[in-house]
C-alpha cells in the first residue's frame, strides 16, 4: 500500500469519525445505564425498528453468551419495543426519528456510541435478527473467545452471515415472541458462497447463499454481501466503514489467512426469513431506507408475492457449530 | 513435607488464592511471586486474602515481561525463600497462578518421593529442536537483546539485523552448553541449591540477563552442569501454539484433562468453573501411581496448530483465502474432465457412470445452464445451475462443487462451446485429470442438417475456441494430468485410452472394461470435413480423416459393440 493510499484511507476514517460525532445530535437518550459498564465488559451495539417480537429472544441469547451491556439505537419504533428495551436493567437506549439511510444505514449512530462507550472493550455489532455462532459456543461464553483473542493479539473476528430459512413457504410457520427462530428457520445453504478480495480495504467480499440462489439468479452481482466482522476490540480511533462489512483502519479487515492456513471464525445465523419478512419487505420498499435504492427489497418483494420456497433438496439442516465447522463455513483455527 | 510450590502470579488473583489454599491444605508450602507490574493495592489485597495461612510466603517482587530476565529473577527469589524457610522441602515445583493441579497432591508427593534424586525439567540442545519462534534459535545465546520484543519490536529486529551484519557474537561462559525447554520445572533441593548458591552464579546471571527468553534456558542450561539425574520432561502439562502462546484449557476439556494423568496443567481459563470445581476437590478413590500421559491432548493441540497453519485443502472461506500458489492443493480432491467424449460416444455419460460409479455431469459450463447429473437444477451444497450465478465466479463454482462432494469423484464434460469454463484453472490443478479428443466438436455440426454456410461459420468459431483451450492445457504451467488425442488417433483404438482413463480413476476393482461406449456413426464424416476444406475452412484439430468412398465403406467390417474378454 502506497503512502497516498494510506493517507486516503486515513482521511476516510477521520471523515467517518467526524460524521459520527456530528450525528450524535440525532440521538436522544431514553435510558442511559452506561455508568454500570465495568472495565472488560463485553458490549453489544445494535439499531432496531419495530422488532418487539424478536427482542426477548435476542436479549436472552446474548445475555447467556456473556454480553454485559446492550447499547441500542431505536429508529422510531411504534410497536412498544423502545419502551420494552428501556425497562431492561442491562440496556441503554437512544431514540432517533432521523433517516436510517442518511446515517449510512445506522453506522454513523453506532460509530458514535462506540467512540463514546466502547473504547478498550470487546464489542459486538449485530442486528436483532443476527445470532453469533463461534467455535465451542455450546460450552464456552463469548468472553472465553475474547480472552483468547486478547492472548493471541487478535483485534477483530470474522463471522459470515448465514441466511437461515424454513422448509415450505415462509408464511407457513408464524414466529411467536420469545421463540428460538431457528426452531422454524433451521435450514441453510452449505456450499455456494463466492468471494473476492476488496483491494481498497483488504476485506473479503462474500456473496451467495439462498438470497443469491433464489432472488438474484439473473444478476448475482447484486446479491447482498455476507462478509461481516461483528466482534472487535474497540479503540476510539476505529470506525465501521460500511455496515459491519468492513472497518478502518484496514488492518482490522485481515480476518482471513492468505498463506494456506485458517484463522478462527464464526457465523451470524440470520433469522431474516420468518413470516415477519413479507410485511417487512413491503414496508422497507415504501420507506426507501435501504442500500442502493432498496434494490434488495425490490427483488424480495417481487419474488415474495409468489410466496417462493427457499428450501431445496440440498439444503442442510442446522445441528450445531461443529457441523458448520465440518462444512467449512467457519473454522476453529488454532483455538482448541 | 516434601514438595514446595513456587507460584508466579500476575493476574486472576482469586484463582491463584484458590490454588494456593489447595496446595497448603495438602501440606505443601507455597511461595508466591507477584509481578511488580501489578498495582500494590491489588497485591496487598491478595496478600491479605491469604494471611490466615502459615505456609504461604511472598517473595521479593520483580518486574516480569515475556522474554526478559524478570521471570528468572522471580523464580530465583521465590526458590531462595523456599529453600531457606522450609528445610523439609525436598523437591521444588515451579508453577504459575493459572496452573491447576489435576491429580491429588498425595499422588504428586508419592511420585516424587519414589524419585528423590530426579530433576524434572525439559532441557534440549537448541540445535536439535525446532521450537523457536521468530527464527532465533542459537542466536538467542550469541546475540545481545537489550530491547523488548513486545514493546520495541522495531528496535529489537533492527538490533538483531545489525548484530548479524557486524557479526557480533557473545562468548558463551565456559563450561555450559545452551539448552532450552519448558519453563515449568520441578527440581530437587540439591540441584536447586547448587544453582542458586554456587560462587559463579553472578557470572552466569550476568550472561543470561542479555539472553533472549532466559526463563526457557537459564535453569535448563545450568541443570545440565550440576544435576546427576535429569528427566527431560515437564510435570506440568503446557502446550504452545505456533506463535509460542500457551493453549488454554476450558470446561469442555475436563474429561481430557482427567484422563491425561498429568499432575499440573497450564494454562486454565480463570472462568472455567467446572475445571476448578472438578479438580480442587478432596480426592476420592485410591491413590494412583500412573505415569502422566498427555498424548491425546498433544494430538488435539497439534491438530489445532495444523488447522491454523495448513488449513483444509480445497476450502475457500471467510477465514481461509490463500494467495495464488499457497493453497496446499487448489481443490479438495481428484476429478476428471472429458473433452469431446460425449460428442464421439452416444451414451458416454451413463457408460462412464456404470464403469466408475463416479458422479458424472454433462457440460457443467454450458452457456444455457450447468448440466448437473440427472438434470438437477441445484446440487450438493445448494449450488445452483443458474448460468449467471455460475459465470459470476466460475472458479469458485468448480472449487465449491469439488468441496461439496467430498468423497465422491466428480466427472464432467467440457467443450469449445463452454466459453466460461475455467480451463486455465483446471489445467493448473494437479487434482484434475483432463482427457481431450480434439476436433470432436465437428460431429454435432456434421449431424446438424443446417445451411452449410452457417455450419462453416460455426465450425470456424469452435475450432478457434478449442484451440485456445488446448493452448492452456499444453502450456508449461499445466499441472493437471492432461491427455490429448486427435479424433482420428482416438477412433483407431478407442479401448486402450478408455481403459487407461478408467484405471486412473480407479473405482476399486481393476477390471478390464467389458463394455465399450457406443460410438456415433462416422460414415460420411470424412466427406463432411472435405466439404469444409473445400469452403476454405481447414479443420485441423481432428487429425487426418481419409475421404471415404461408398465402396470403401462397404469393405469395412462392422464394428463390434462388445469386447470379448480373453
Amino acid at each position: 500500500m502506497g503512502v497516498l493510499q494510506s493517507y486516503r484511507l486515513r482521511v476516510r476514517r477521520r471523515t467517518r469519525l467526524v460524521r459520527a460525532i456530528r450525528k450524535r445530535r440525532e440521538l436522544h437518550s431514553i435510558a442511559d445505564r452506561t455508568k454500570r459498564i465495568k472495565p472488560n465488559d463485553l458490549l453489544l451495539f445494535s439499531t432496531q425498528r419495530n422488532e418487539q417480537v424478536r427482542l426477548p429472544f435476542f436479549l436472552q441469547y446474548y445475555r447467556e453468551k456473556g454480553v454485559s451491556h446492550f447499547l441500542i439505537v431505536d429508529n422510531d419504533s411504534s410497536d412498544g419495543s423502545m419502551e420494552y428495551l428501556a425497562e431492561q436493567p442491562d440496556v441503554s437506549v437512544w431514540h432517533t426519528r432521523h433517516s436510517y439511510k442518511k446515517s449510512k444505514y445506522g453506522v454513523d449512530w453506532l460509530n458514535w456510541l462506540q467512540l463514546r462507550y466502547a473504547h478498550g472493550h470487546w464489542c459486538m455489532v449485530v442486528d436483532p435478527d443476527e445470532f453469533f455462532i463461534y467455535p465451542f459456543c455450546d460450552t464456552r461464553p463469548i468472553t472465553a473467545l475474547t480472552d483468547w483473542l486478547d492472548a493471541s493479539s487478535i483485534r477483530s473476528f470474522s463471522a459470515m452471515l448465514l441466511d437461515m430459512y424454513p422448509r415450505g413457504p415462509i408464511t407457513d410457520h408464524p414466529y411467536r415472541e420469545g421463540q428460538n427462530p431457528f426452531d422454524i428457520a433451521c435450514w441453510f445453504d452449505a456450499g455456494n458462497y463466492t468471494m473476492t478480495k476488496n483491494p481498497d480495504y483488504g476485506n473479503l467480499w462474500i456473496q451467495g447463499g439462498p438470497r443469491s440462489r433464489v432472488f438474484f439468479p439473473e444478476n448475482p452481482e447484486m446479491a447482498p454481501a455476507l462478509n461481516k466482522i461483528p466482534l472487535v476490540k474497540w479503540n476510539r480511533q476505529y470506525a465501521y466503514a460500511s455496515s459491519t462489512h468492513m472497518l478502518l483502519p484496514r488492518g482490522l479487515n485481515q480476518v482471513y489467512d492468505e498463506w494456506g492456513g485458517e484463522k478462527a471464525s464464526g457465523l451470524l445465523l440470520h433469522a431474516k426469513f420468518l413470516d415477519t419478512f413479507t410485511a417487512k419487505a413491503e414496508e422497507e420498499l415504501e420507506r426507501h431506507q435501504h442500500y442502493s435504492a432498496s434494490a434488495e427489497y425490490q427483488a424480495y418483494a417481487k419474488r415474495l408475492r409468489d410466496n417462493p420456497e427457499l428450501w431445496c433438496k440440498w439444503s442442510e439442516k442446522y445441528i450445531n457449530w461443529r457441523q458448520l465447522e465440518i462444512l467449512g463455513l467457519m473454522s476453529k483455527g488454532n483455538w482448541a | 513435607m516434601s514438595v514446595g510450590i513456587l507460584m508466579l502470579v500476575h493476574t486472576a488473583f482469586d484463582r491463584a488464592e484458590q490454588i494456593a489454599r489447595h496446595w497448603v491444605k495438602y501440606g505443601c508450602p507455597v511461595v508466591i511471586h507477584v509481578d511488580l507490574n501489578v498495582k500494590s493495592k491489588t497485591c496487598k489485597k491478595f496478600e491479605n486474602a491469604l494471611v490466615d495461612l502459615d505456609n504461604v510466603q511472598f517473595c521479593k517482587r520483580h518486574r516480569c515481561e515475556w522474554g526478559a530476565w524478570g521471570l528468572v529473577a522471580a523464580s530465583q527469589s521465590a526458590a531462595e525463600l523456599m529453600l531457606a524457610e522450609y528445610p523439609d522441602v525436598k523437591h521444588v515445583y515451579l508453577s504459575s497462578g493459572s496452573c491447576l493441579p489435576l491429580r491429588p497432591v498425595e499422588e504428586l508427593k508419592d511420585y516424587l518421593k519414589a524419585r528423590p534424586q530426579t530433576d524434572f525439567i525439559e532441557s534440549a540442545t537448541t540445535a536439535d529442536v525446532p521450537w523457536t519462534v521468530g527464527g532465533l534459535d542459537n542466536e538467542r545465546f550469541t546475540l545481545h537483546f537489550p530491547f523488548s520484543w513486545r514493546k520495541q519490536r522495531f528496535l529489537f529486529d533492527r538490533w538483531v539485523d545489525i548484530q548479524r551484519m557486524l557479526k557480533i557474537k557473545r562468548k558463551l561462559p565456559p563450561g555450559i552448553v545452551p539448552h532450552m525447554g519448558s519453563q515449568w520445572w520441578c527440581l530437587t533441593r540439591q540441584t536447586l541449591s547448587v544453582i542458586l548458591q554456587n560462587p559463579e552464579r553472578a557470572f552466569f546471571d550476568k550472561y543470561f540477563k542479555r539472553v533472549w527468553i532466559p526463563d526457557e534456558s537459564y535453569f535448563q542450561t545450568l541443570v545440565r552442569v550440576y544435576s546427576k539425574n535429569i528427566e527431560s520432561r515437564s510435570l506440568t502439562l503446557s502446550k504452545f501454539d505456533f506463535q509460542g502462546k500457551p493453549h488454554i484449557f476450558y470446561d469442555d476439556h475436563l474429561q481430557l484433562l482427567r484422563r491425561s494423568d498429568c499432575f499440573v496443567a497450564r494454562k486454565i481459563w480463570p472462568r472455567a468453573n467446572r475445571l476448578y470445581d472438578g479438580f480442587l476437590r478432596d480426592p476420592d478413590g485410591a491413590i494412583k501411581m500412573s505415569e502422566p500421559n498427555p498424548a491425546k491432548i498433544d494430538r488435539i493441540f497439534a491438530k489445532a496448530v495444523e488447522r491454523r497453519t495448513k488449513g483444509r485443502t480445497g476450502l475457500y472461506m471467510q477465514s481461509r483465502f490463500p494467495n495464488d500458489g499457497w493453497e496446499n492443493g487448489m481443490t479438495f480432491g481428484r476429478y476428471s474432465v472429458f473433452h469431446g467424449f460425449s460428442e464421439l460416444f452416444e451414451d458416454f455419460e451413463p457408460w462412464l457412470y456404470k464403469a466408475t460409479g463416479a458422479q458424472v455431469h454433462g457440460h457443467l459450463f454450458a452457456p444455457e445452464s450447468a448440466e448437473f447429473t440427472e438434470g438437477q437444477k441445484v446440487i450438493n451444497g445448494a449450488l445452483s445451475a443458474s448460468p449467471k450465478n455460475r459465470d459470476y465466479n466460475s472458479i469458485a463454482f468448480l472449487t465449491n462443487l469439488i468441496w461439496n462432494t467430498r468423497g465422491e469423484r466428480q466427472c464432467f464434460q467440457v467443450g469449445p462451446c463452454d466459453e466460461g469454463a475455467p480451463v486455465w484453472f483446471f489445467a493448473k490443478d494437479p487434482n484434475a485429470q483432463v482427457s481431450v479428443i480434439s476436433g470432436a466438436w465437428a460431429l454435432p455440426l456434421f449431424k446438424a442438417n443446417q445451411n452449410f454456410a452457417d455450419i462453416r461459420k460455426e465450425a470456424a468459431r469452435l475450432q478457434k475456441l478449442e484451440n485456445k483451450q488446448l493452448w492452456a492445457l499444453r502450456s508449461p504451467y499445466a499441472k493437471a494430468r492432461v491427455r490429448i488425442w486427435t479424433m482420428a488417433e482416438f477412433i483407431e483404438a478407442p479401448m486402450e485410452p478408455l481403459q487407461m482413463i478408467i484405471d486412473e480413476i480407479g473405482a476399486g476393482a481393476a477390471n478390464r472394461l467389458a463394455e465399450a461406449p457406443r460410438m456415433t456413426d462416422l460414415s460420411g464424416f470424412g466427406q463432411f470435413l472435405q466439404n469444409l476444406k473445400n469452403q476454405g475452412m481447414h479443420p485441423y484439430l481432428m487429425g487426418d480423416f481419409p475421404v471415404e468412398t461408398p465402396e470403401q465403406r462397404q469393405k469395412m467390417p462392422q464394428r463390434k459393440p462388445y469386447l470379448v474378454q480373453k
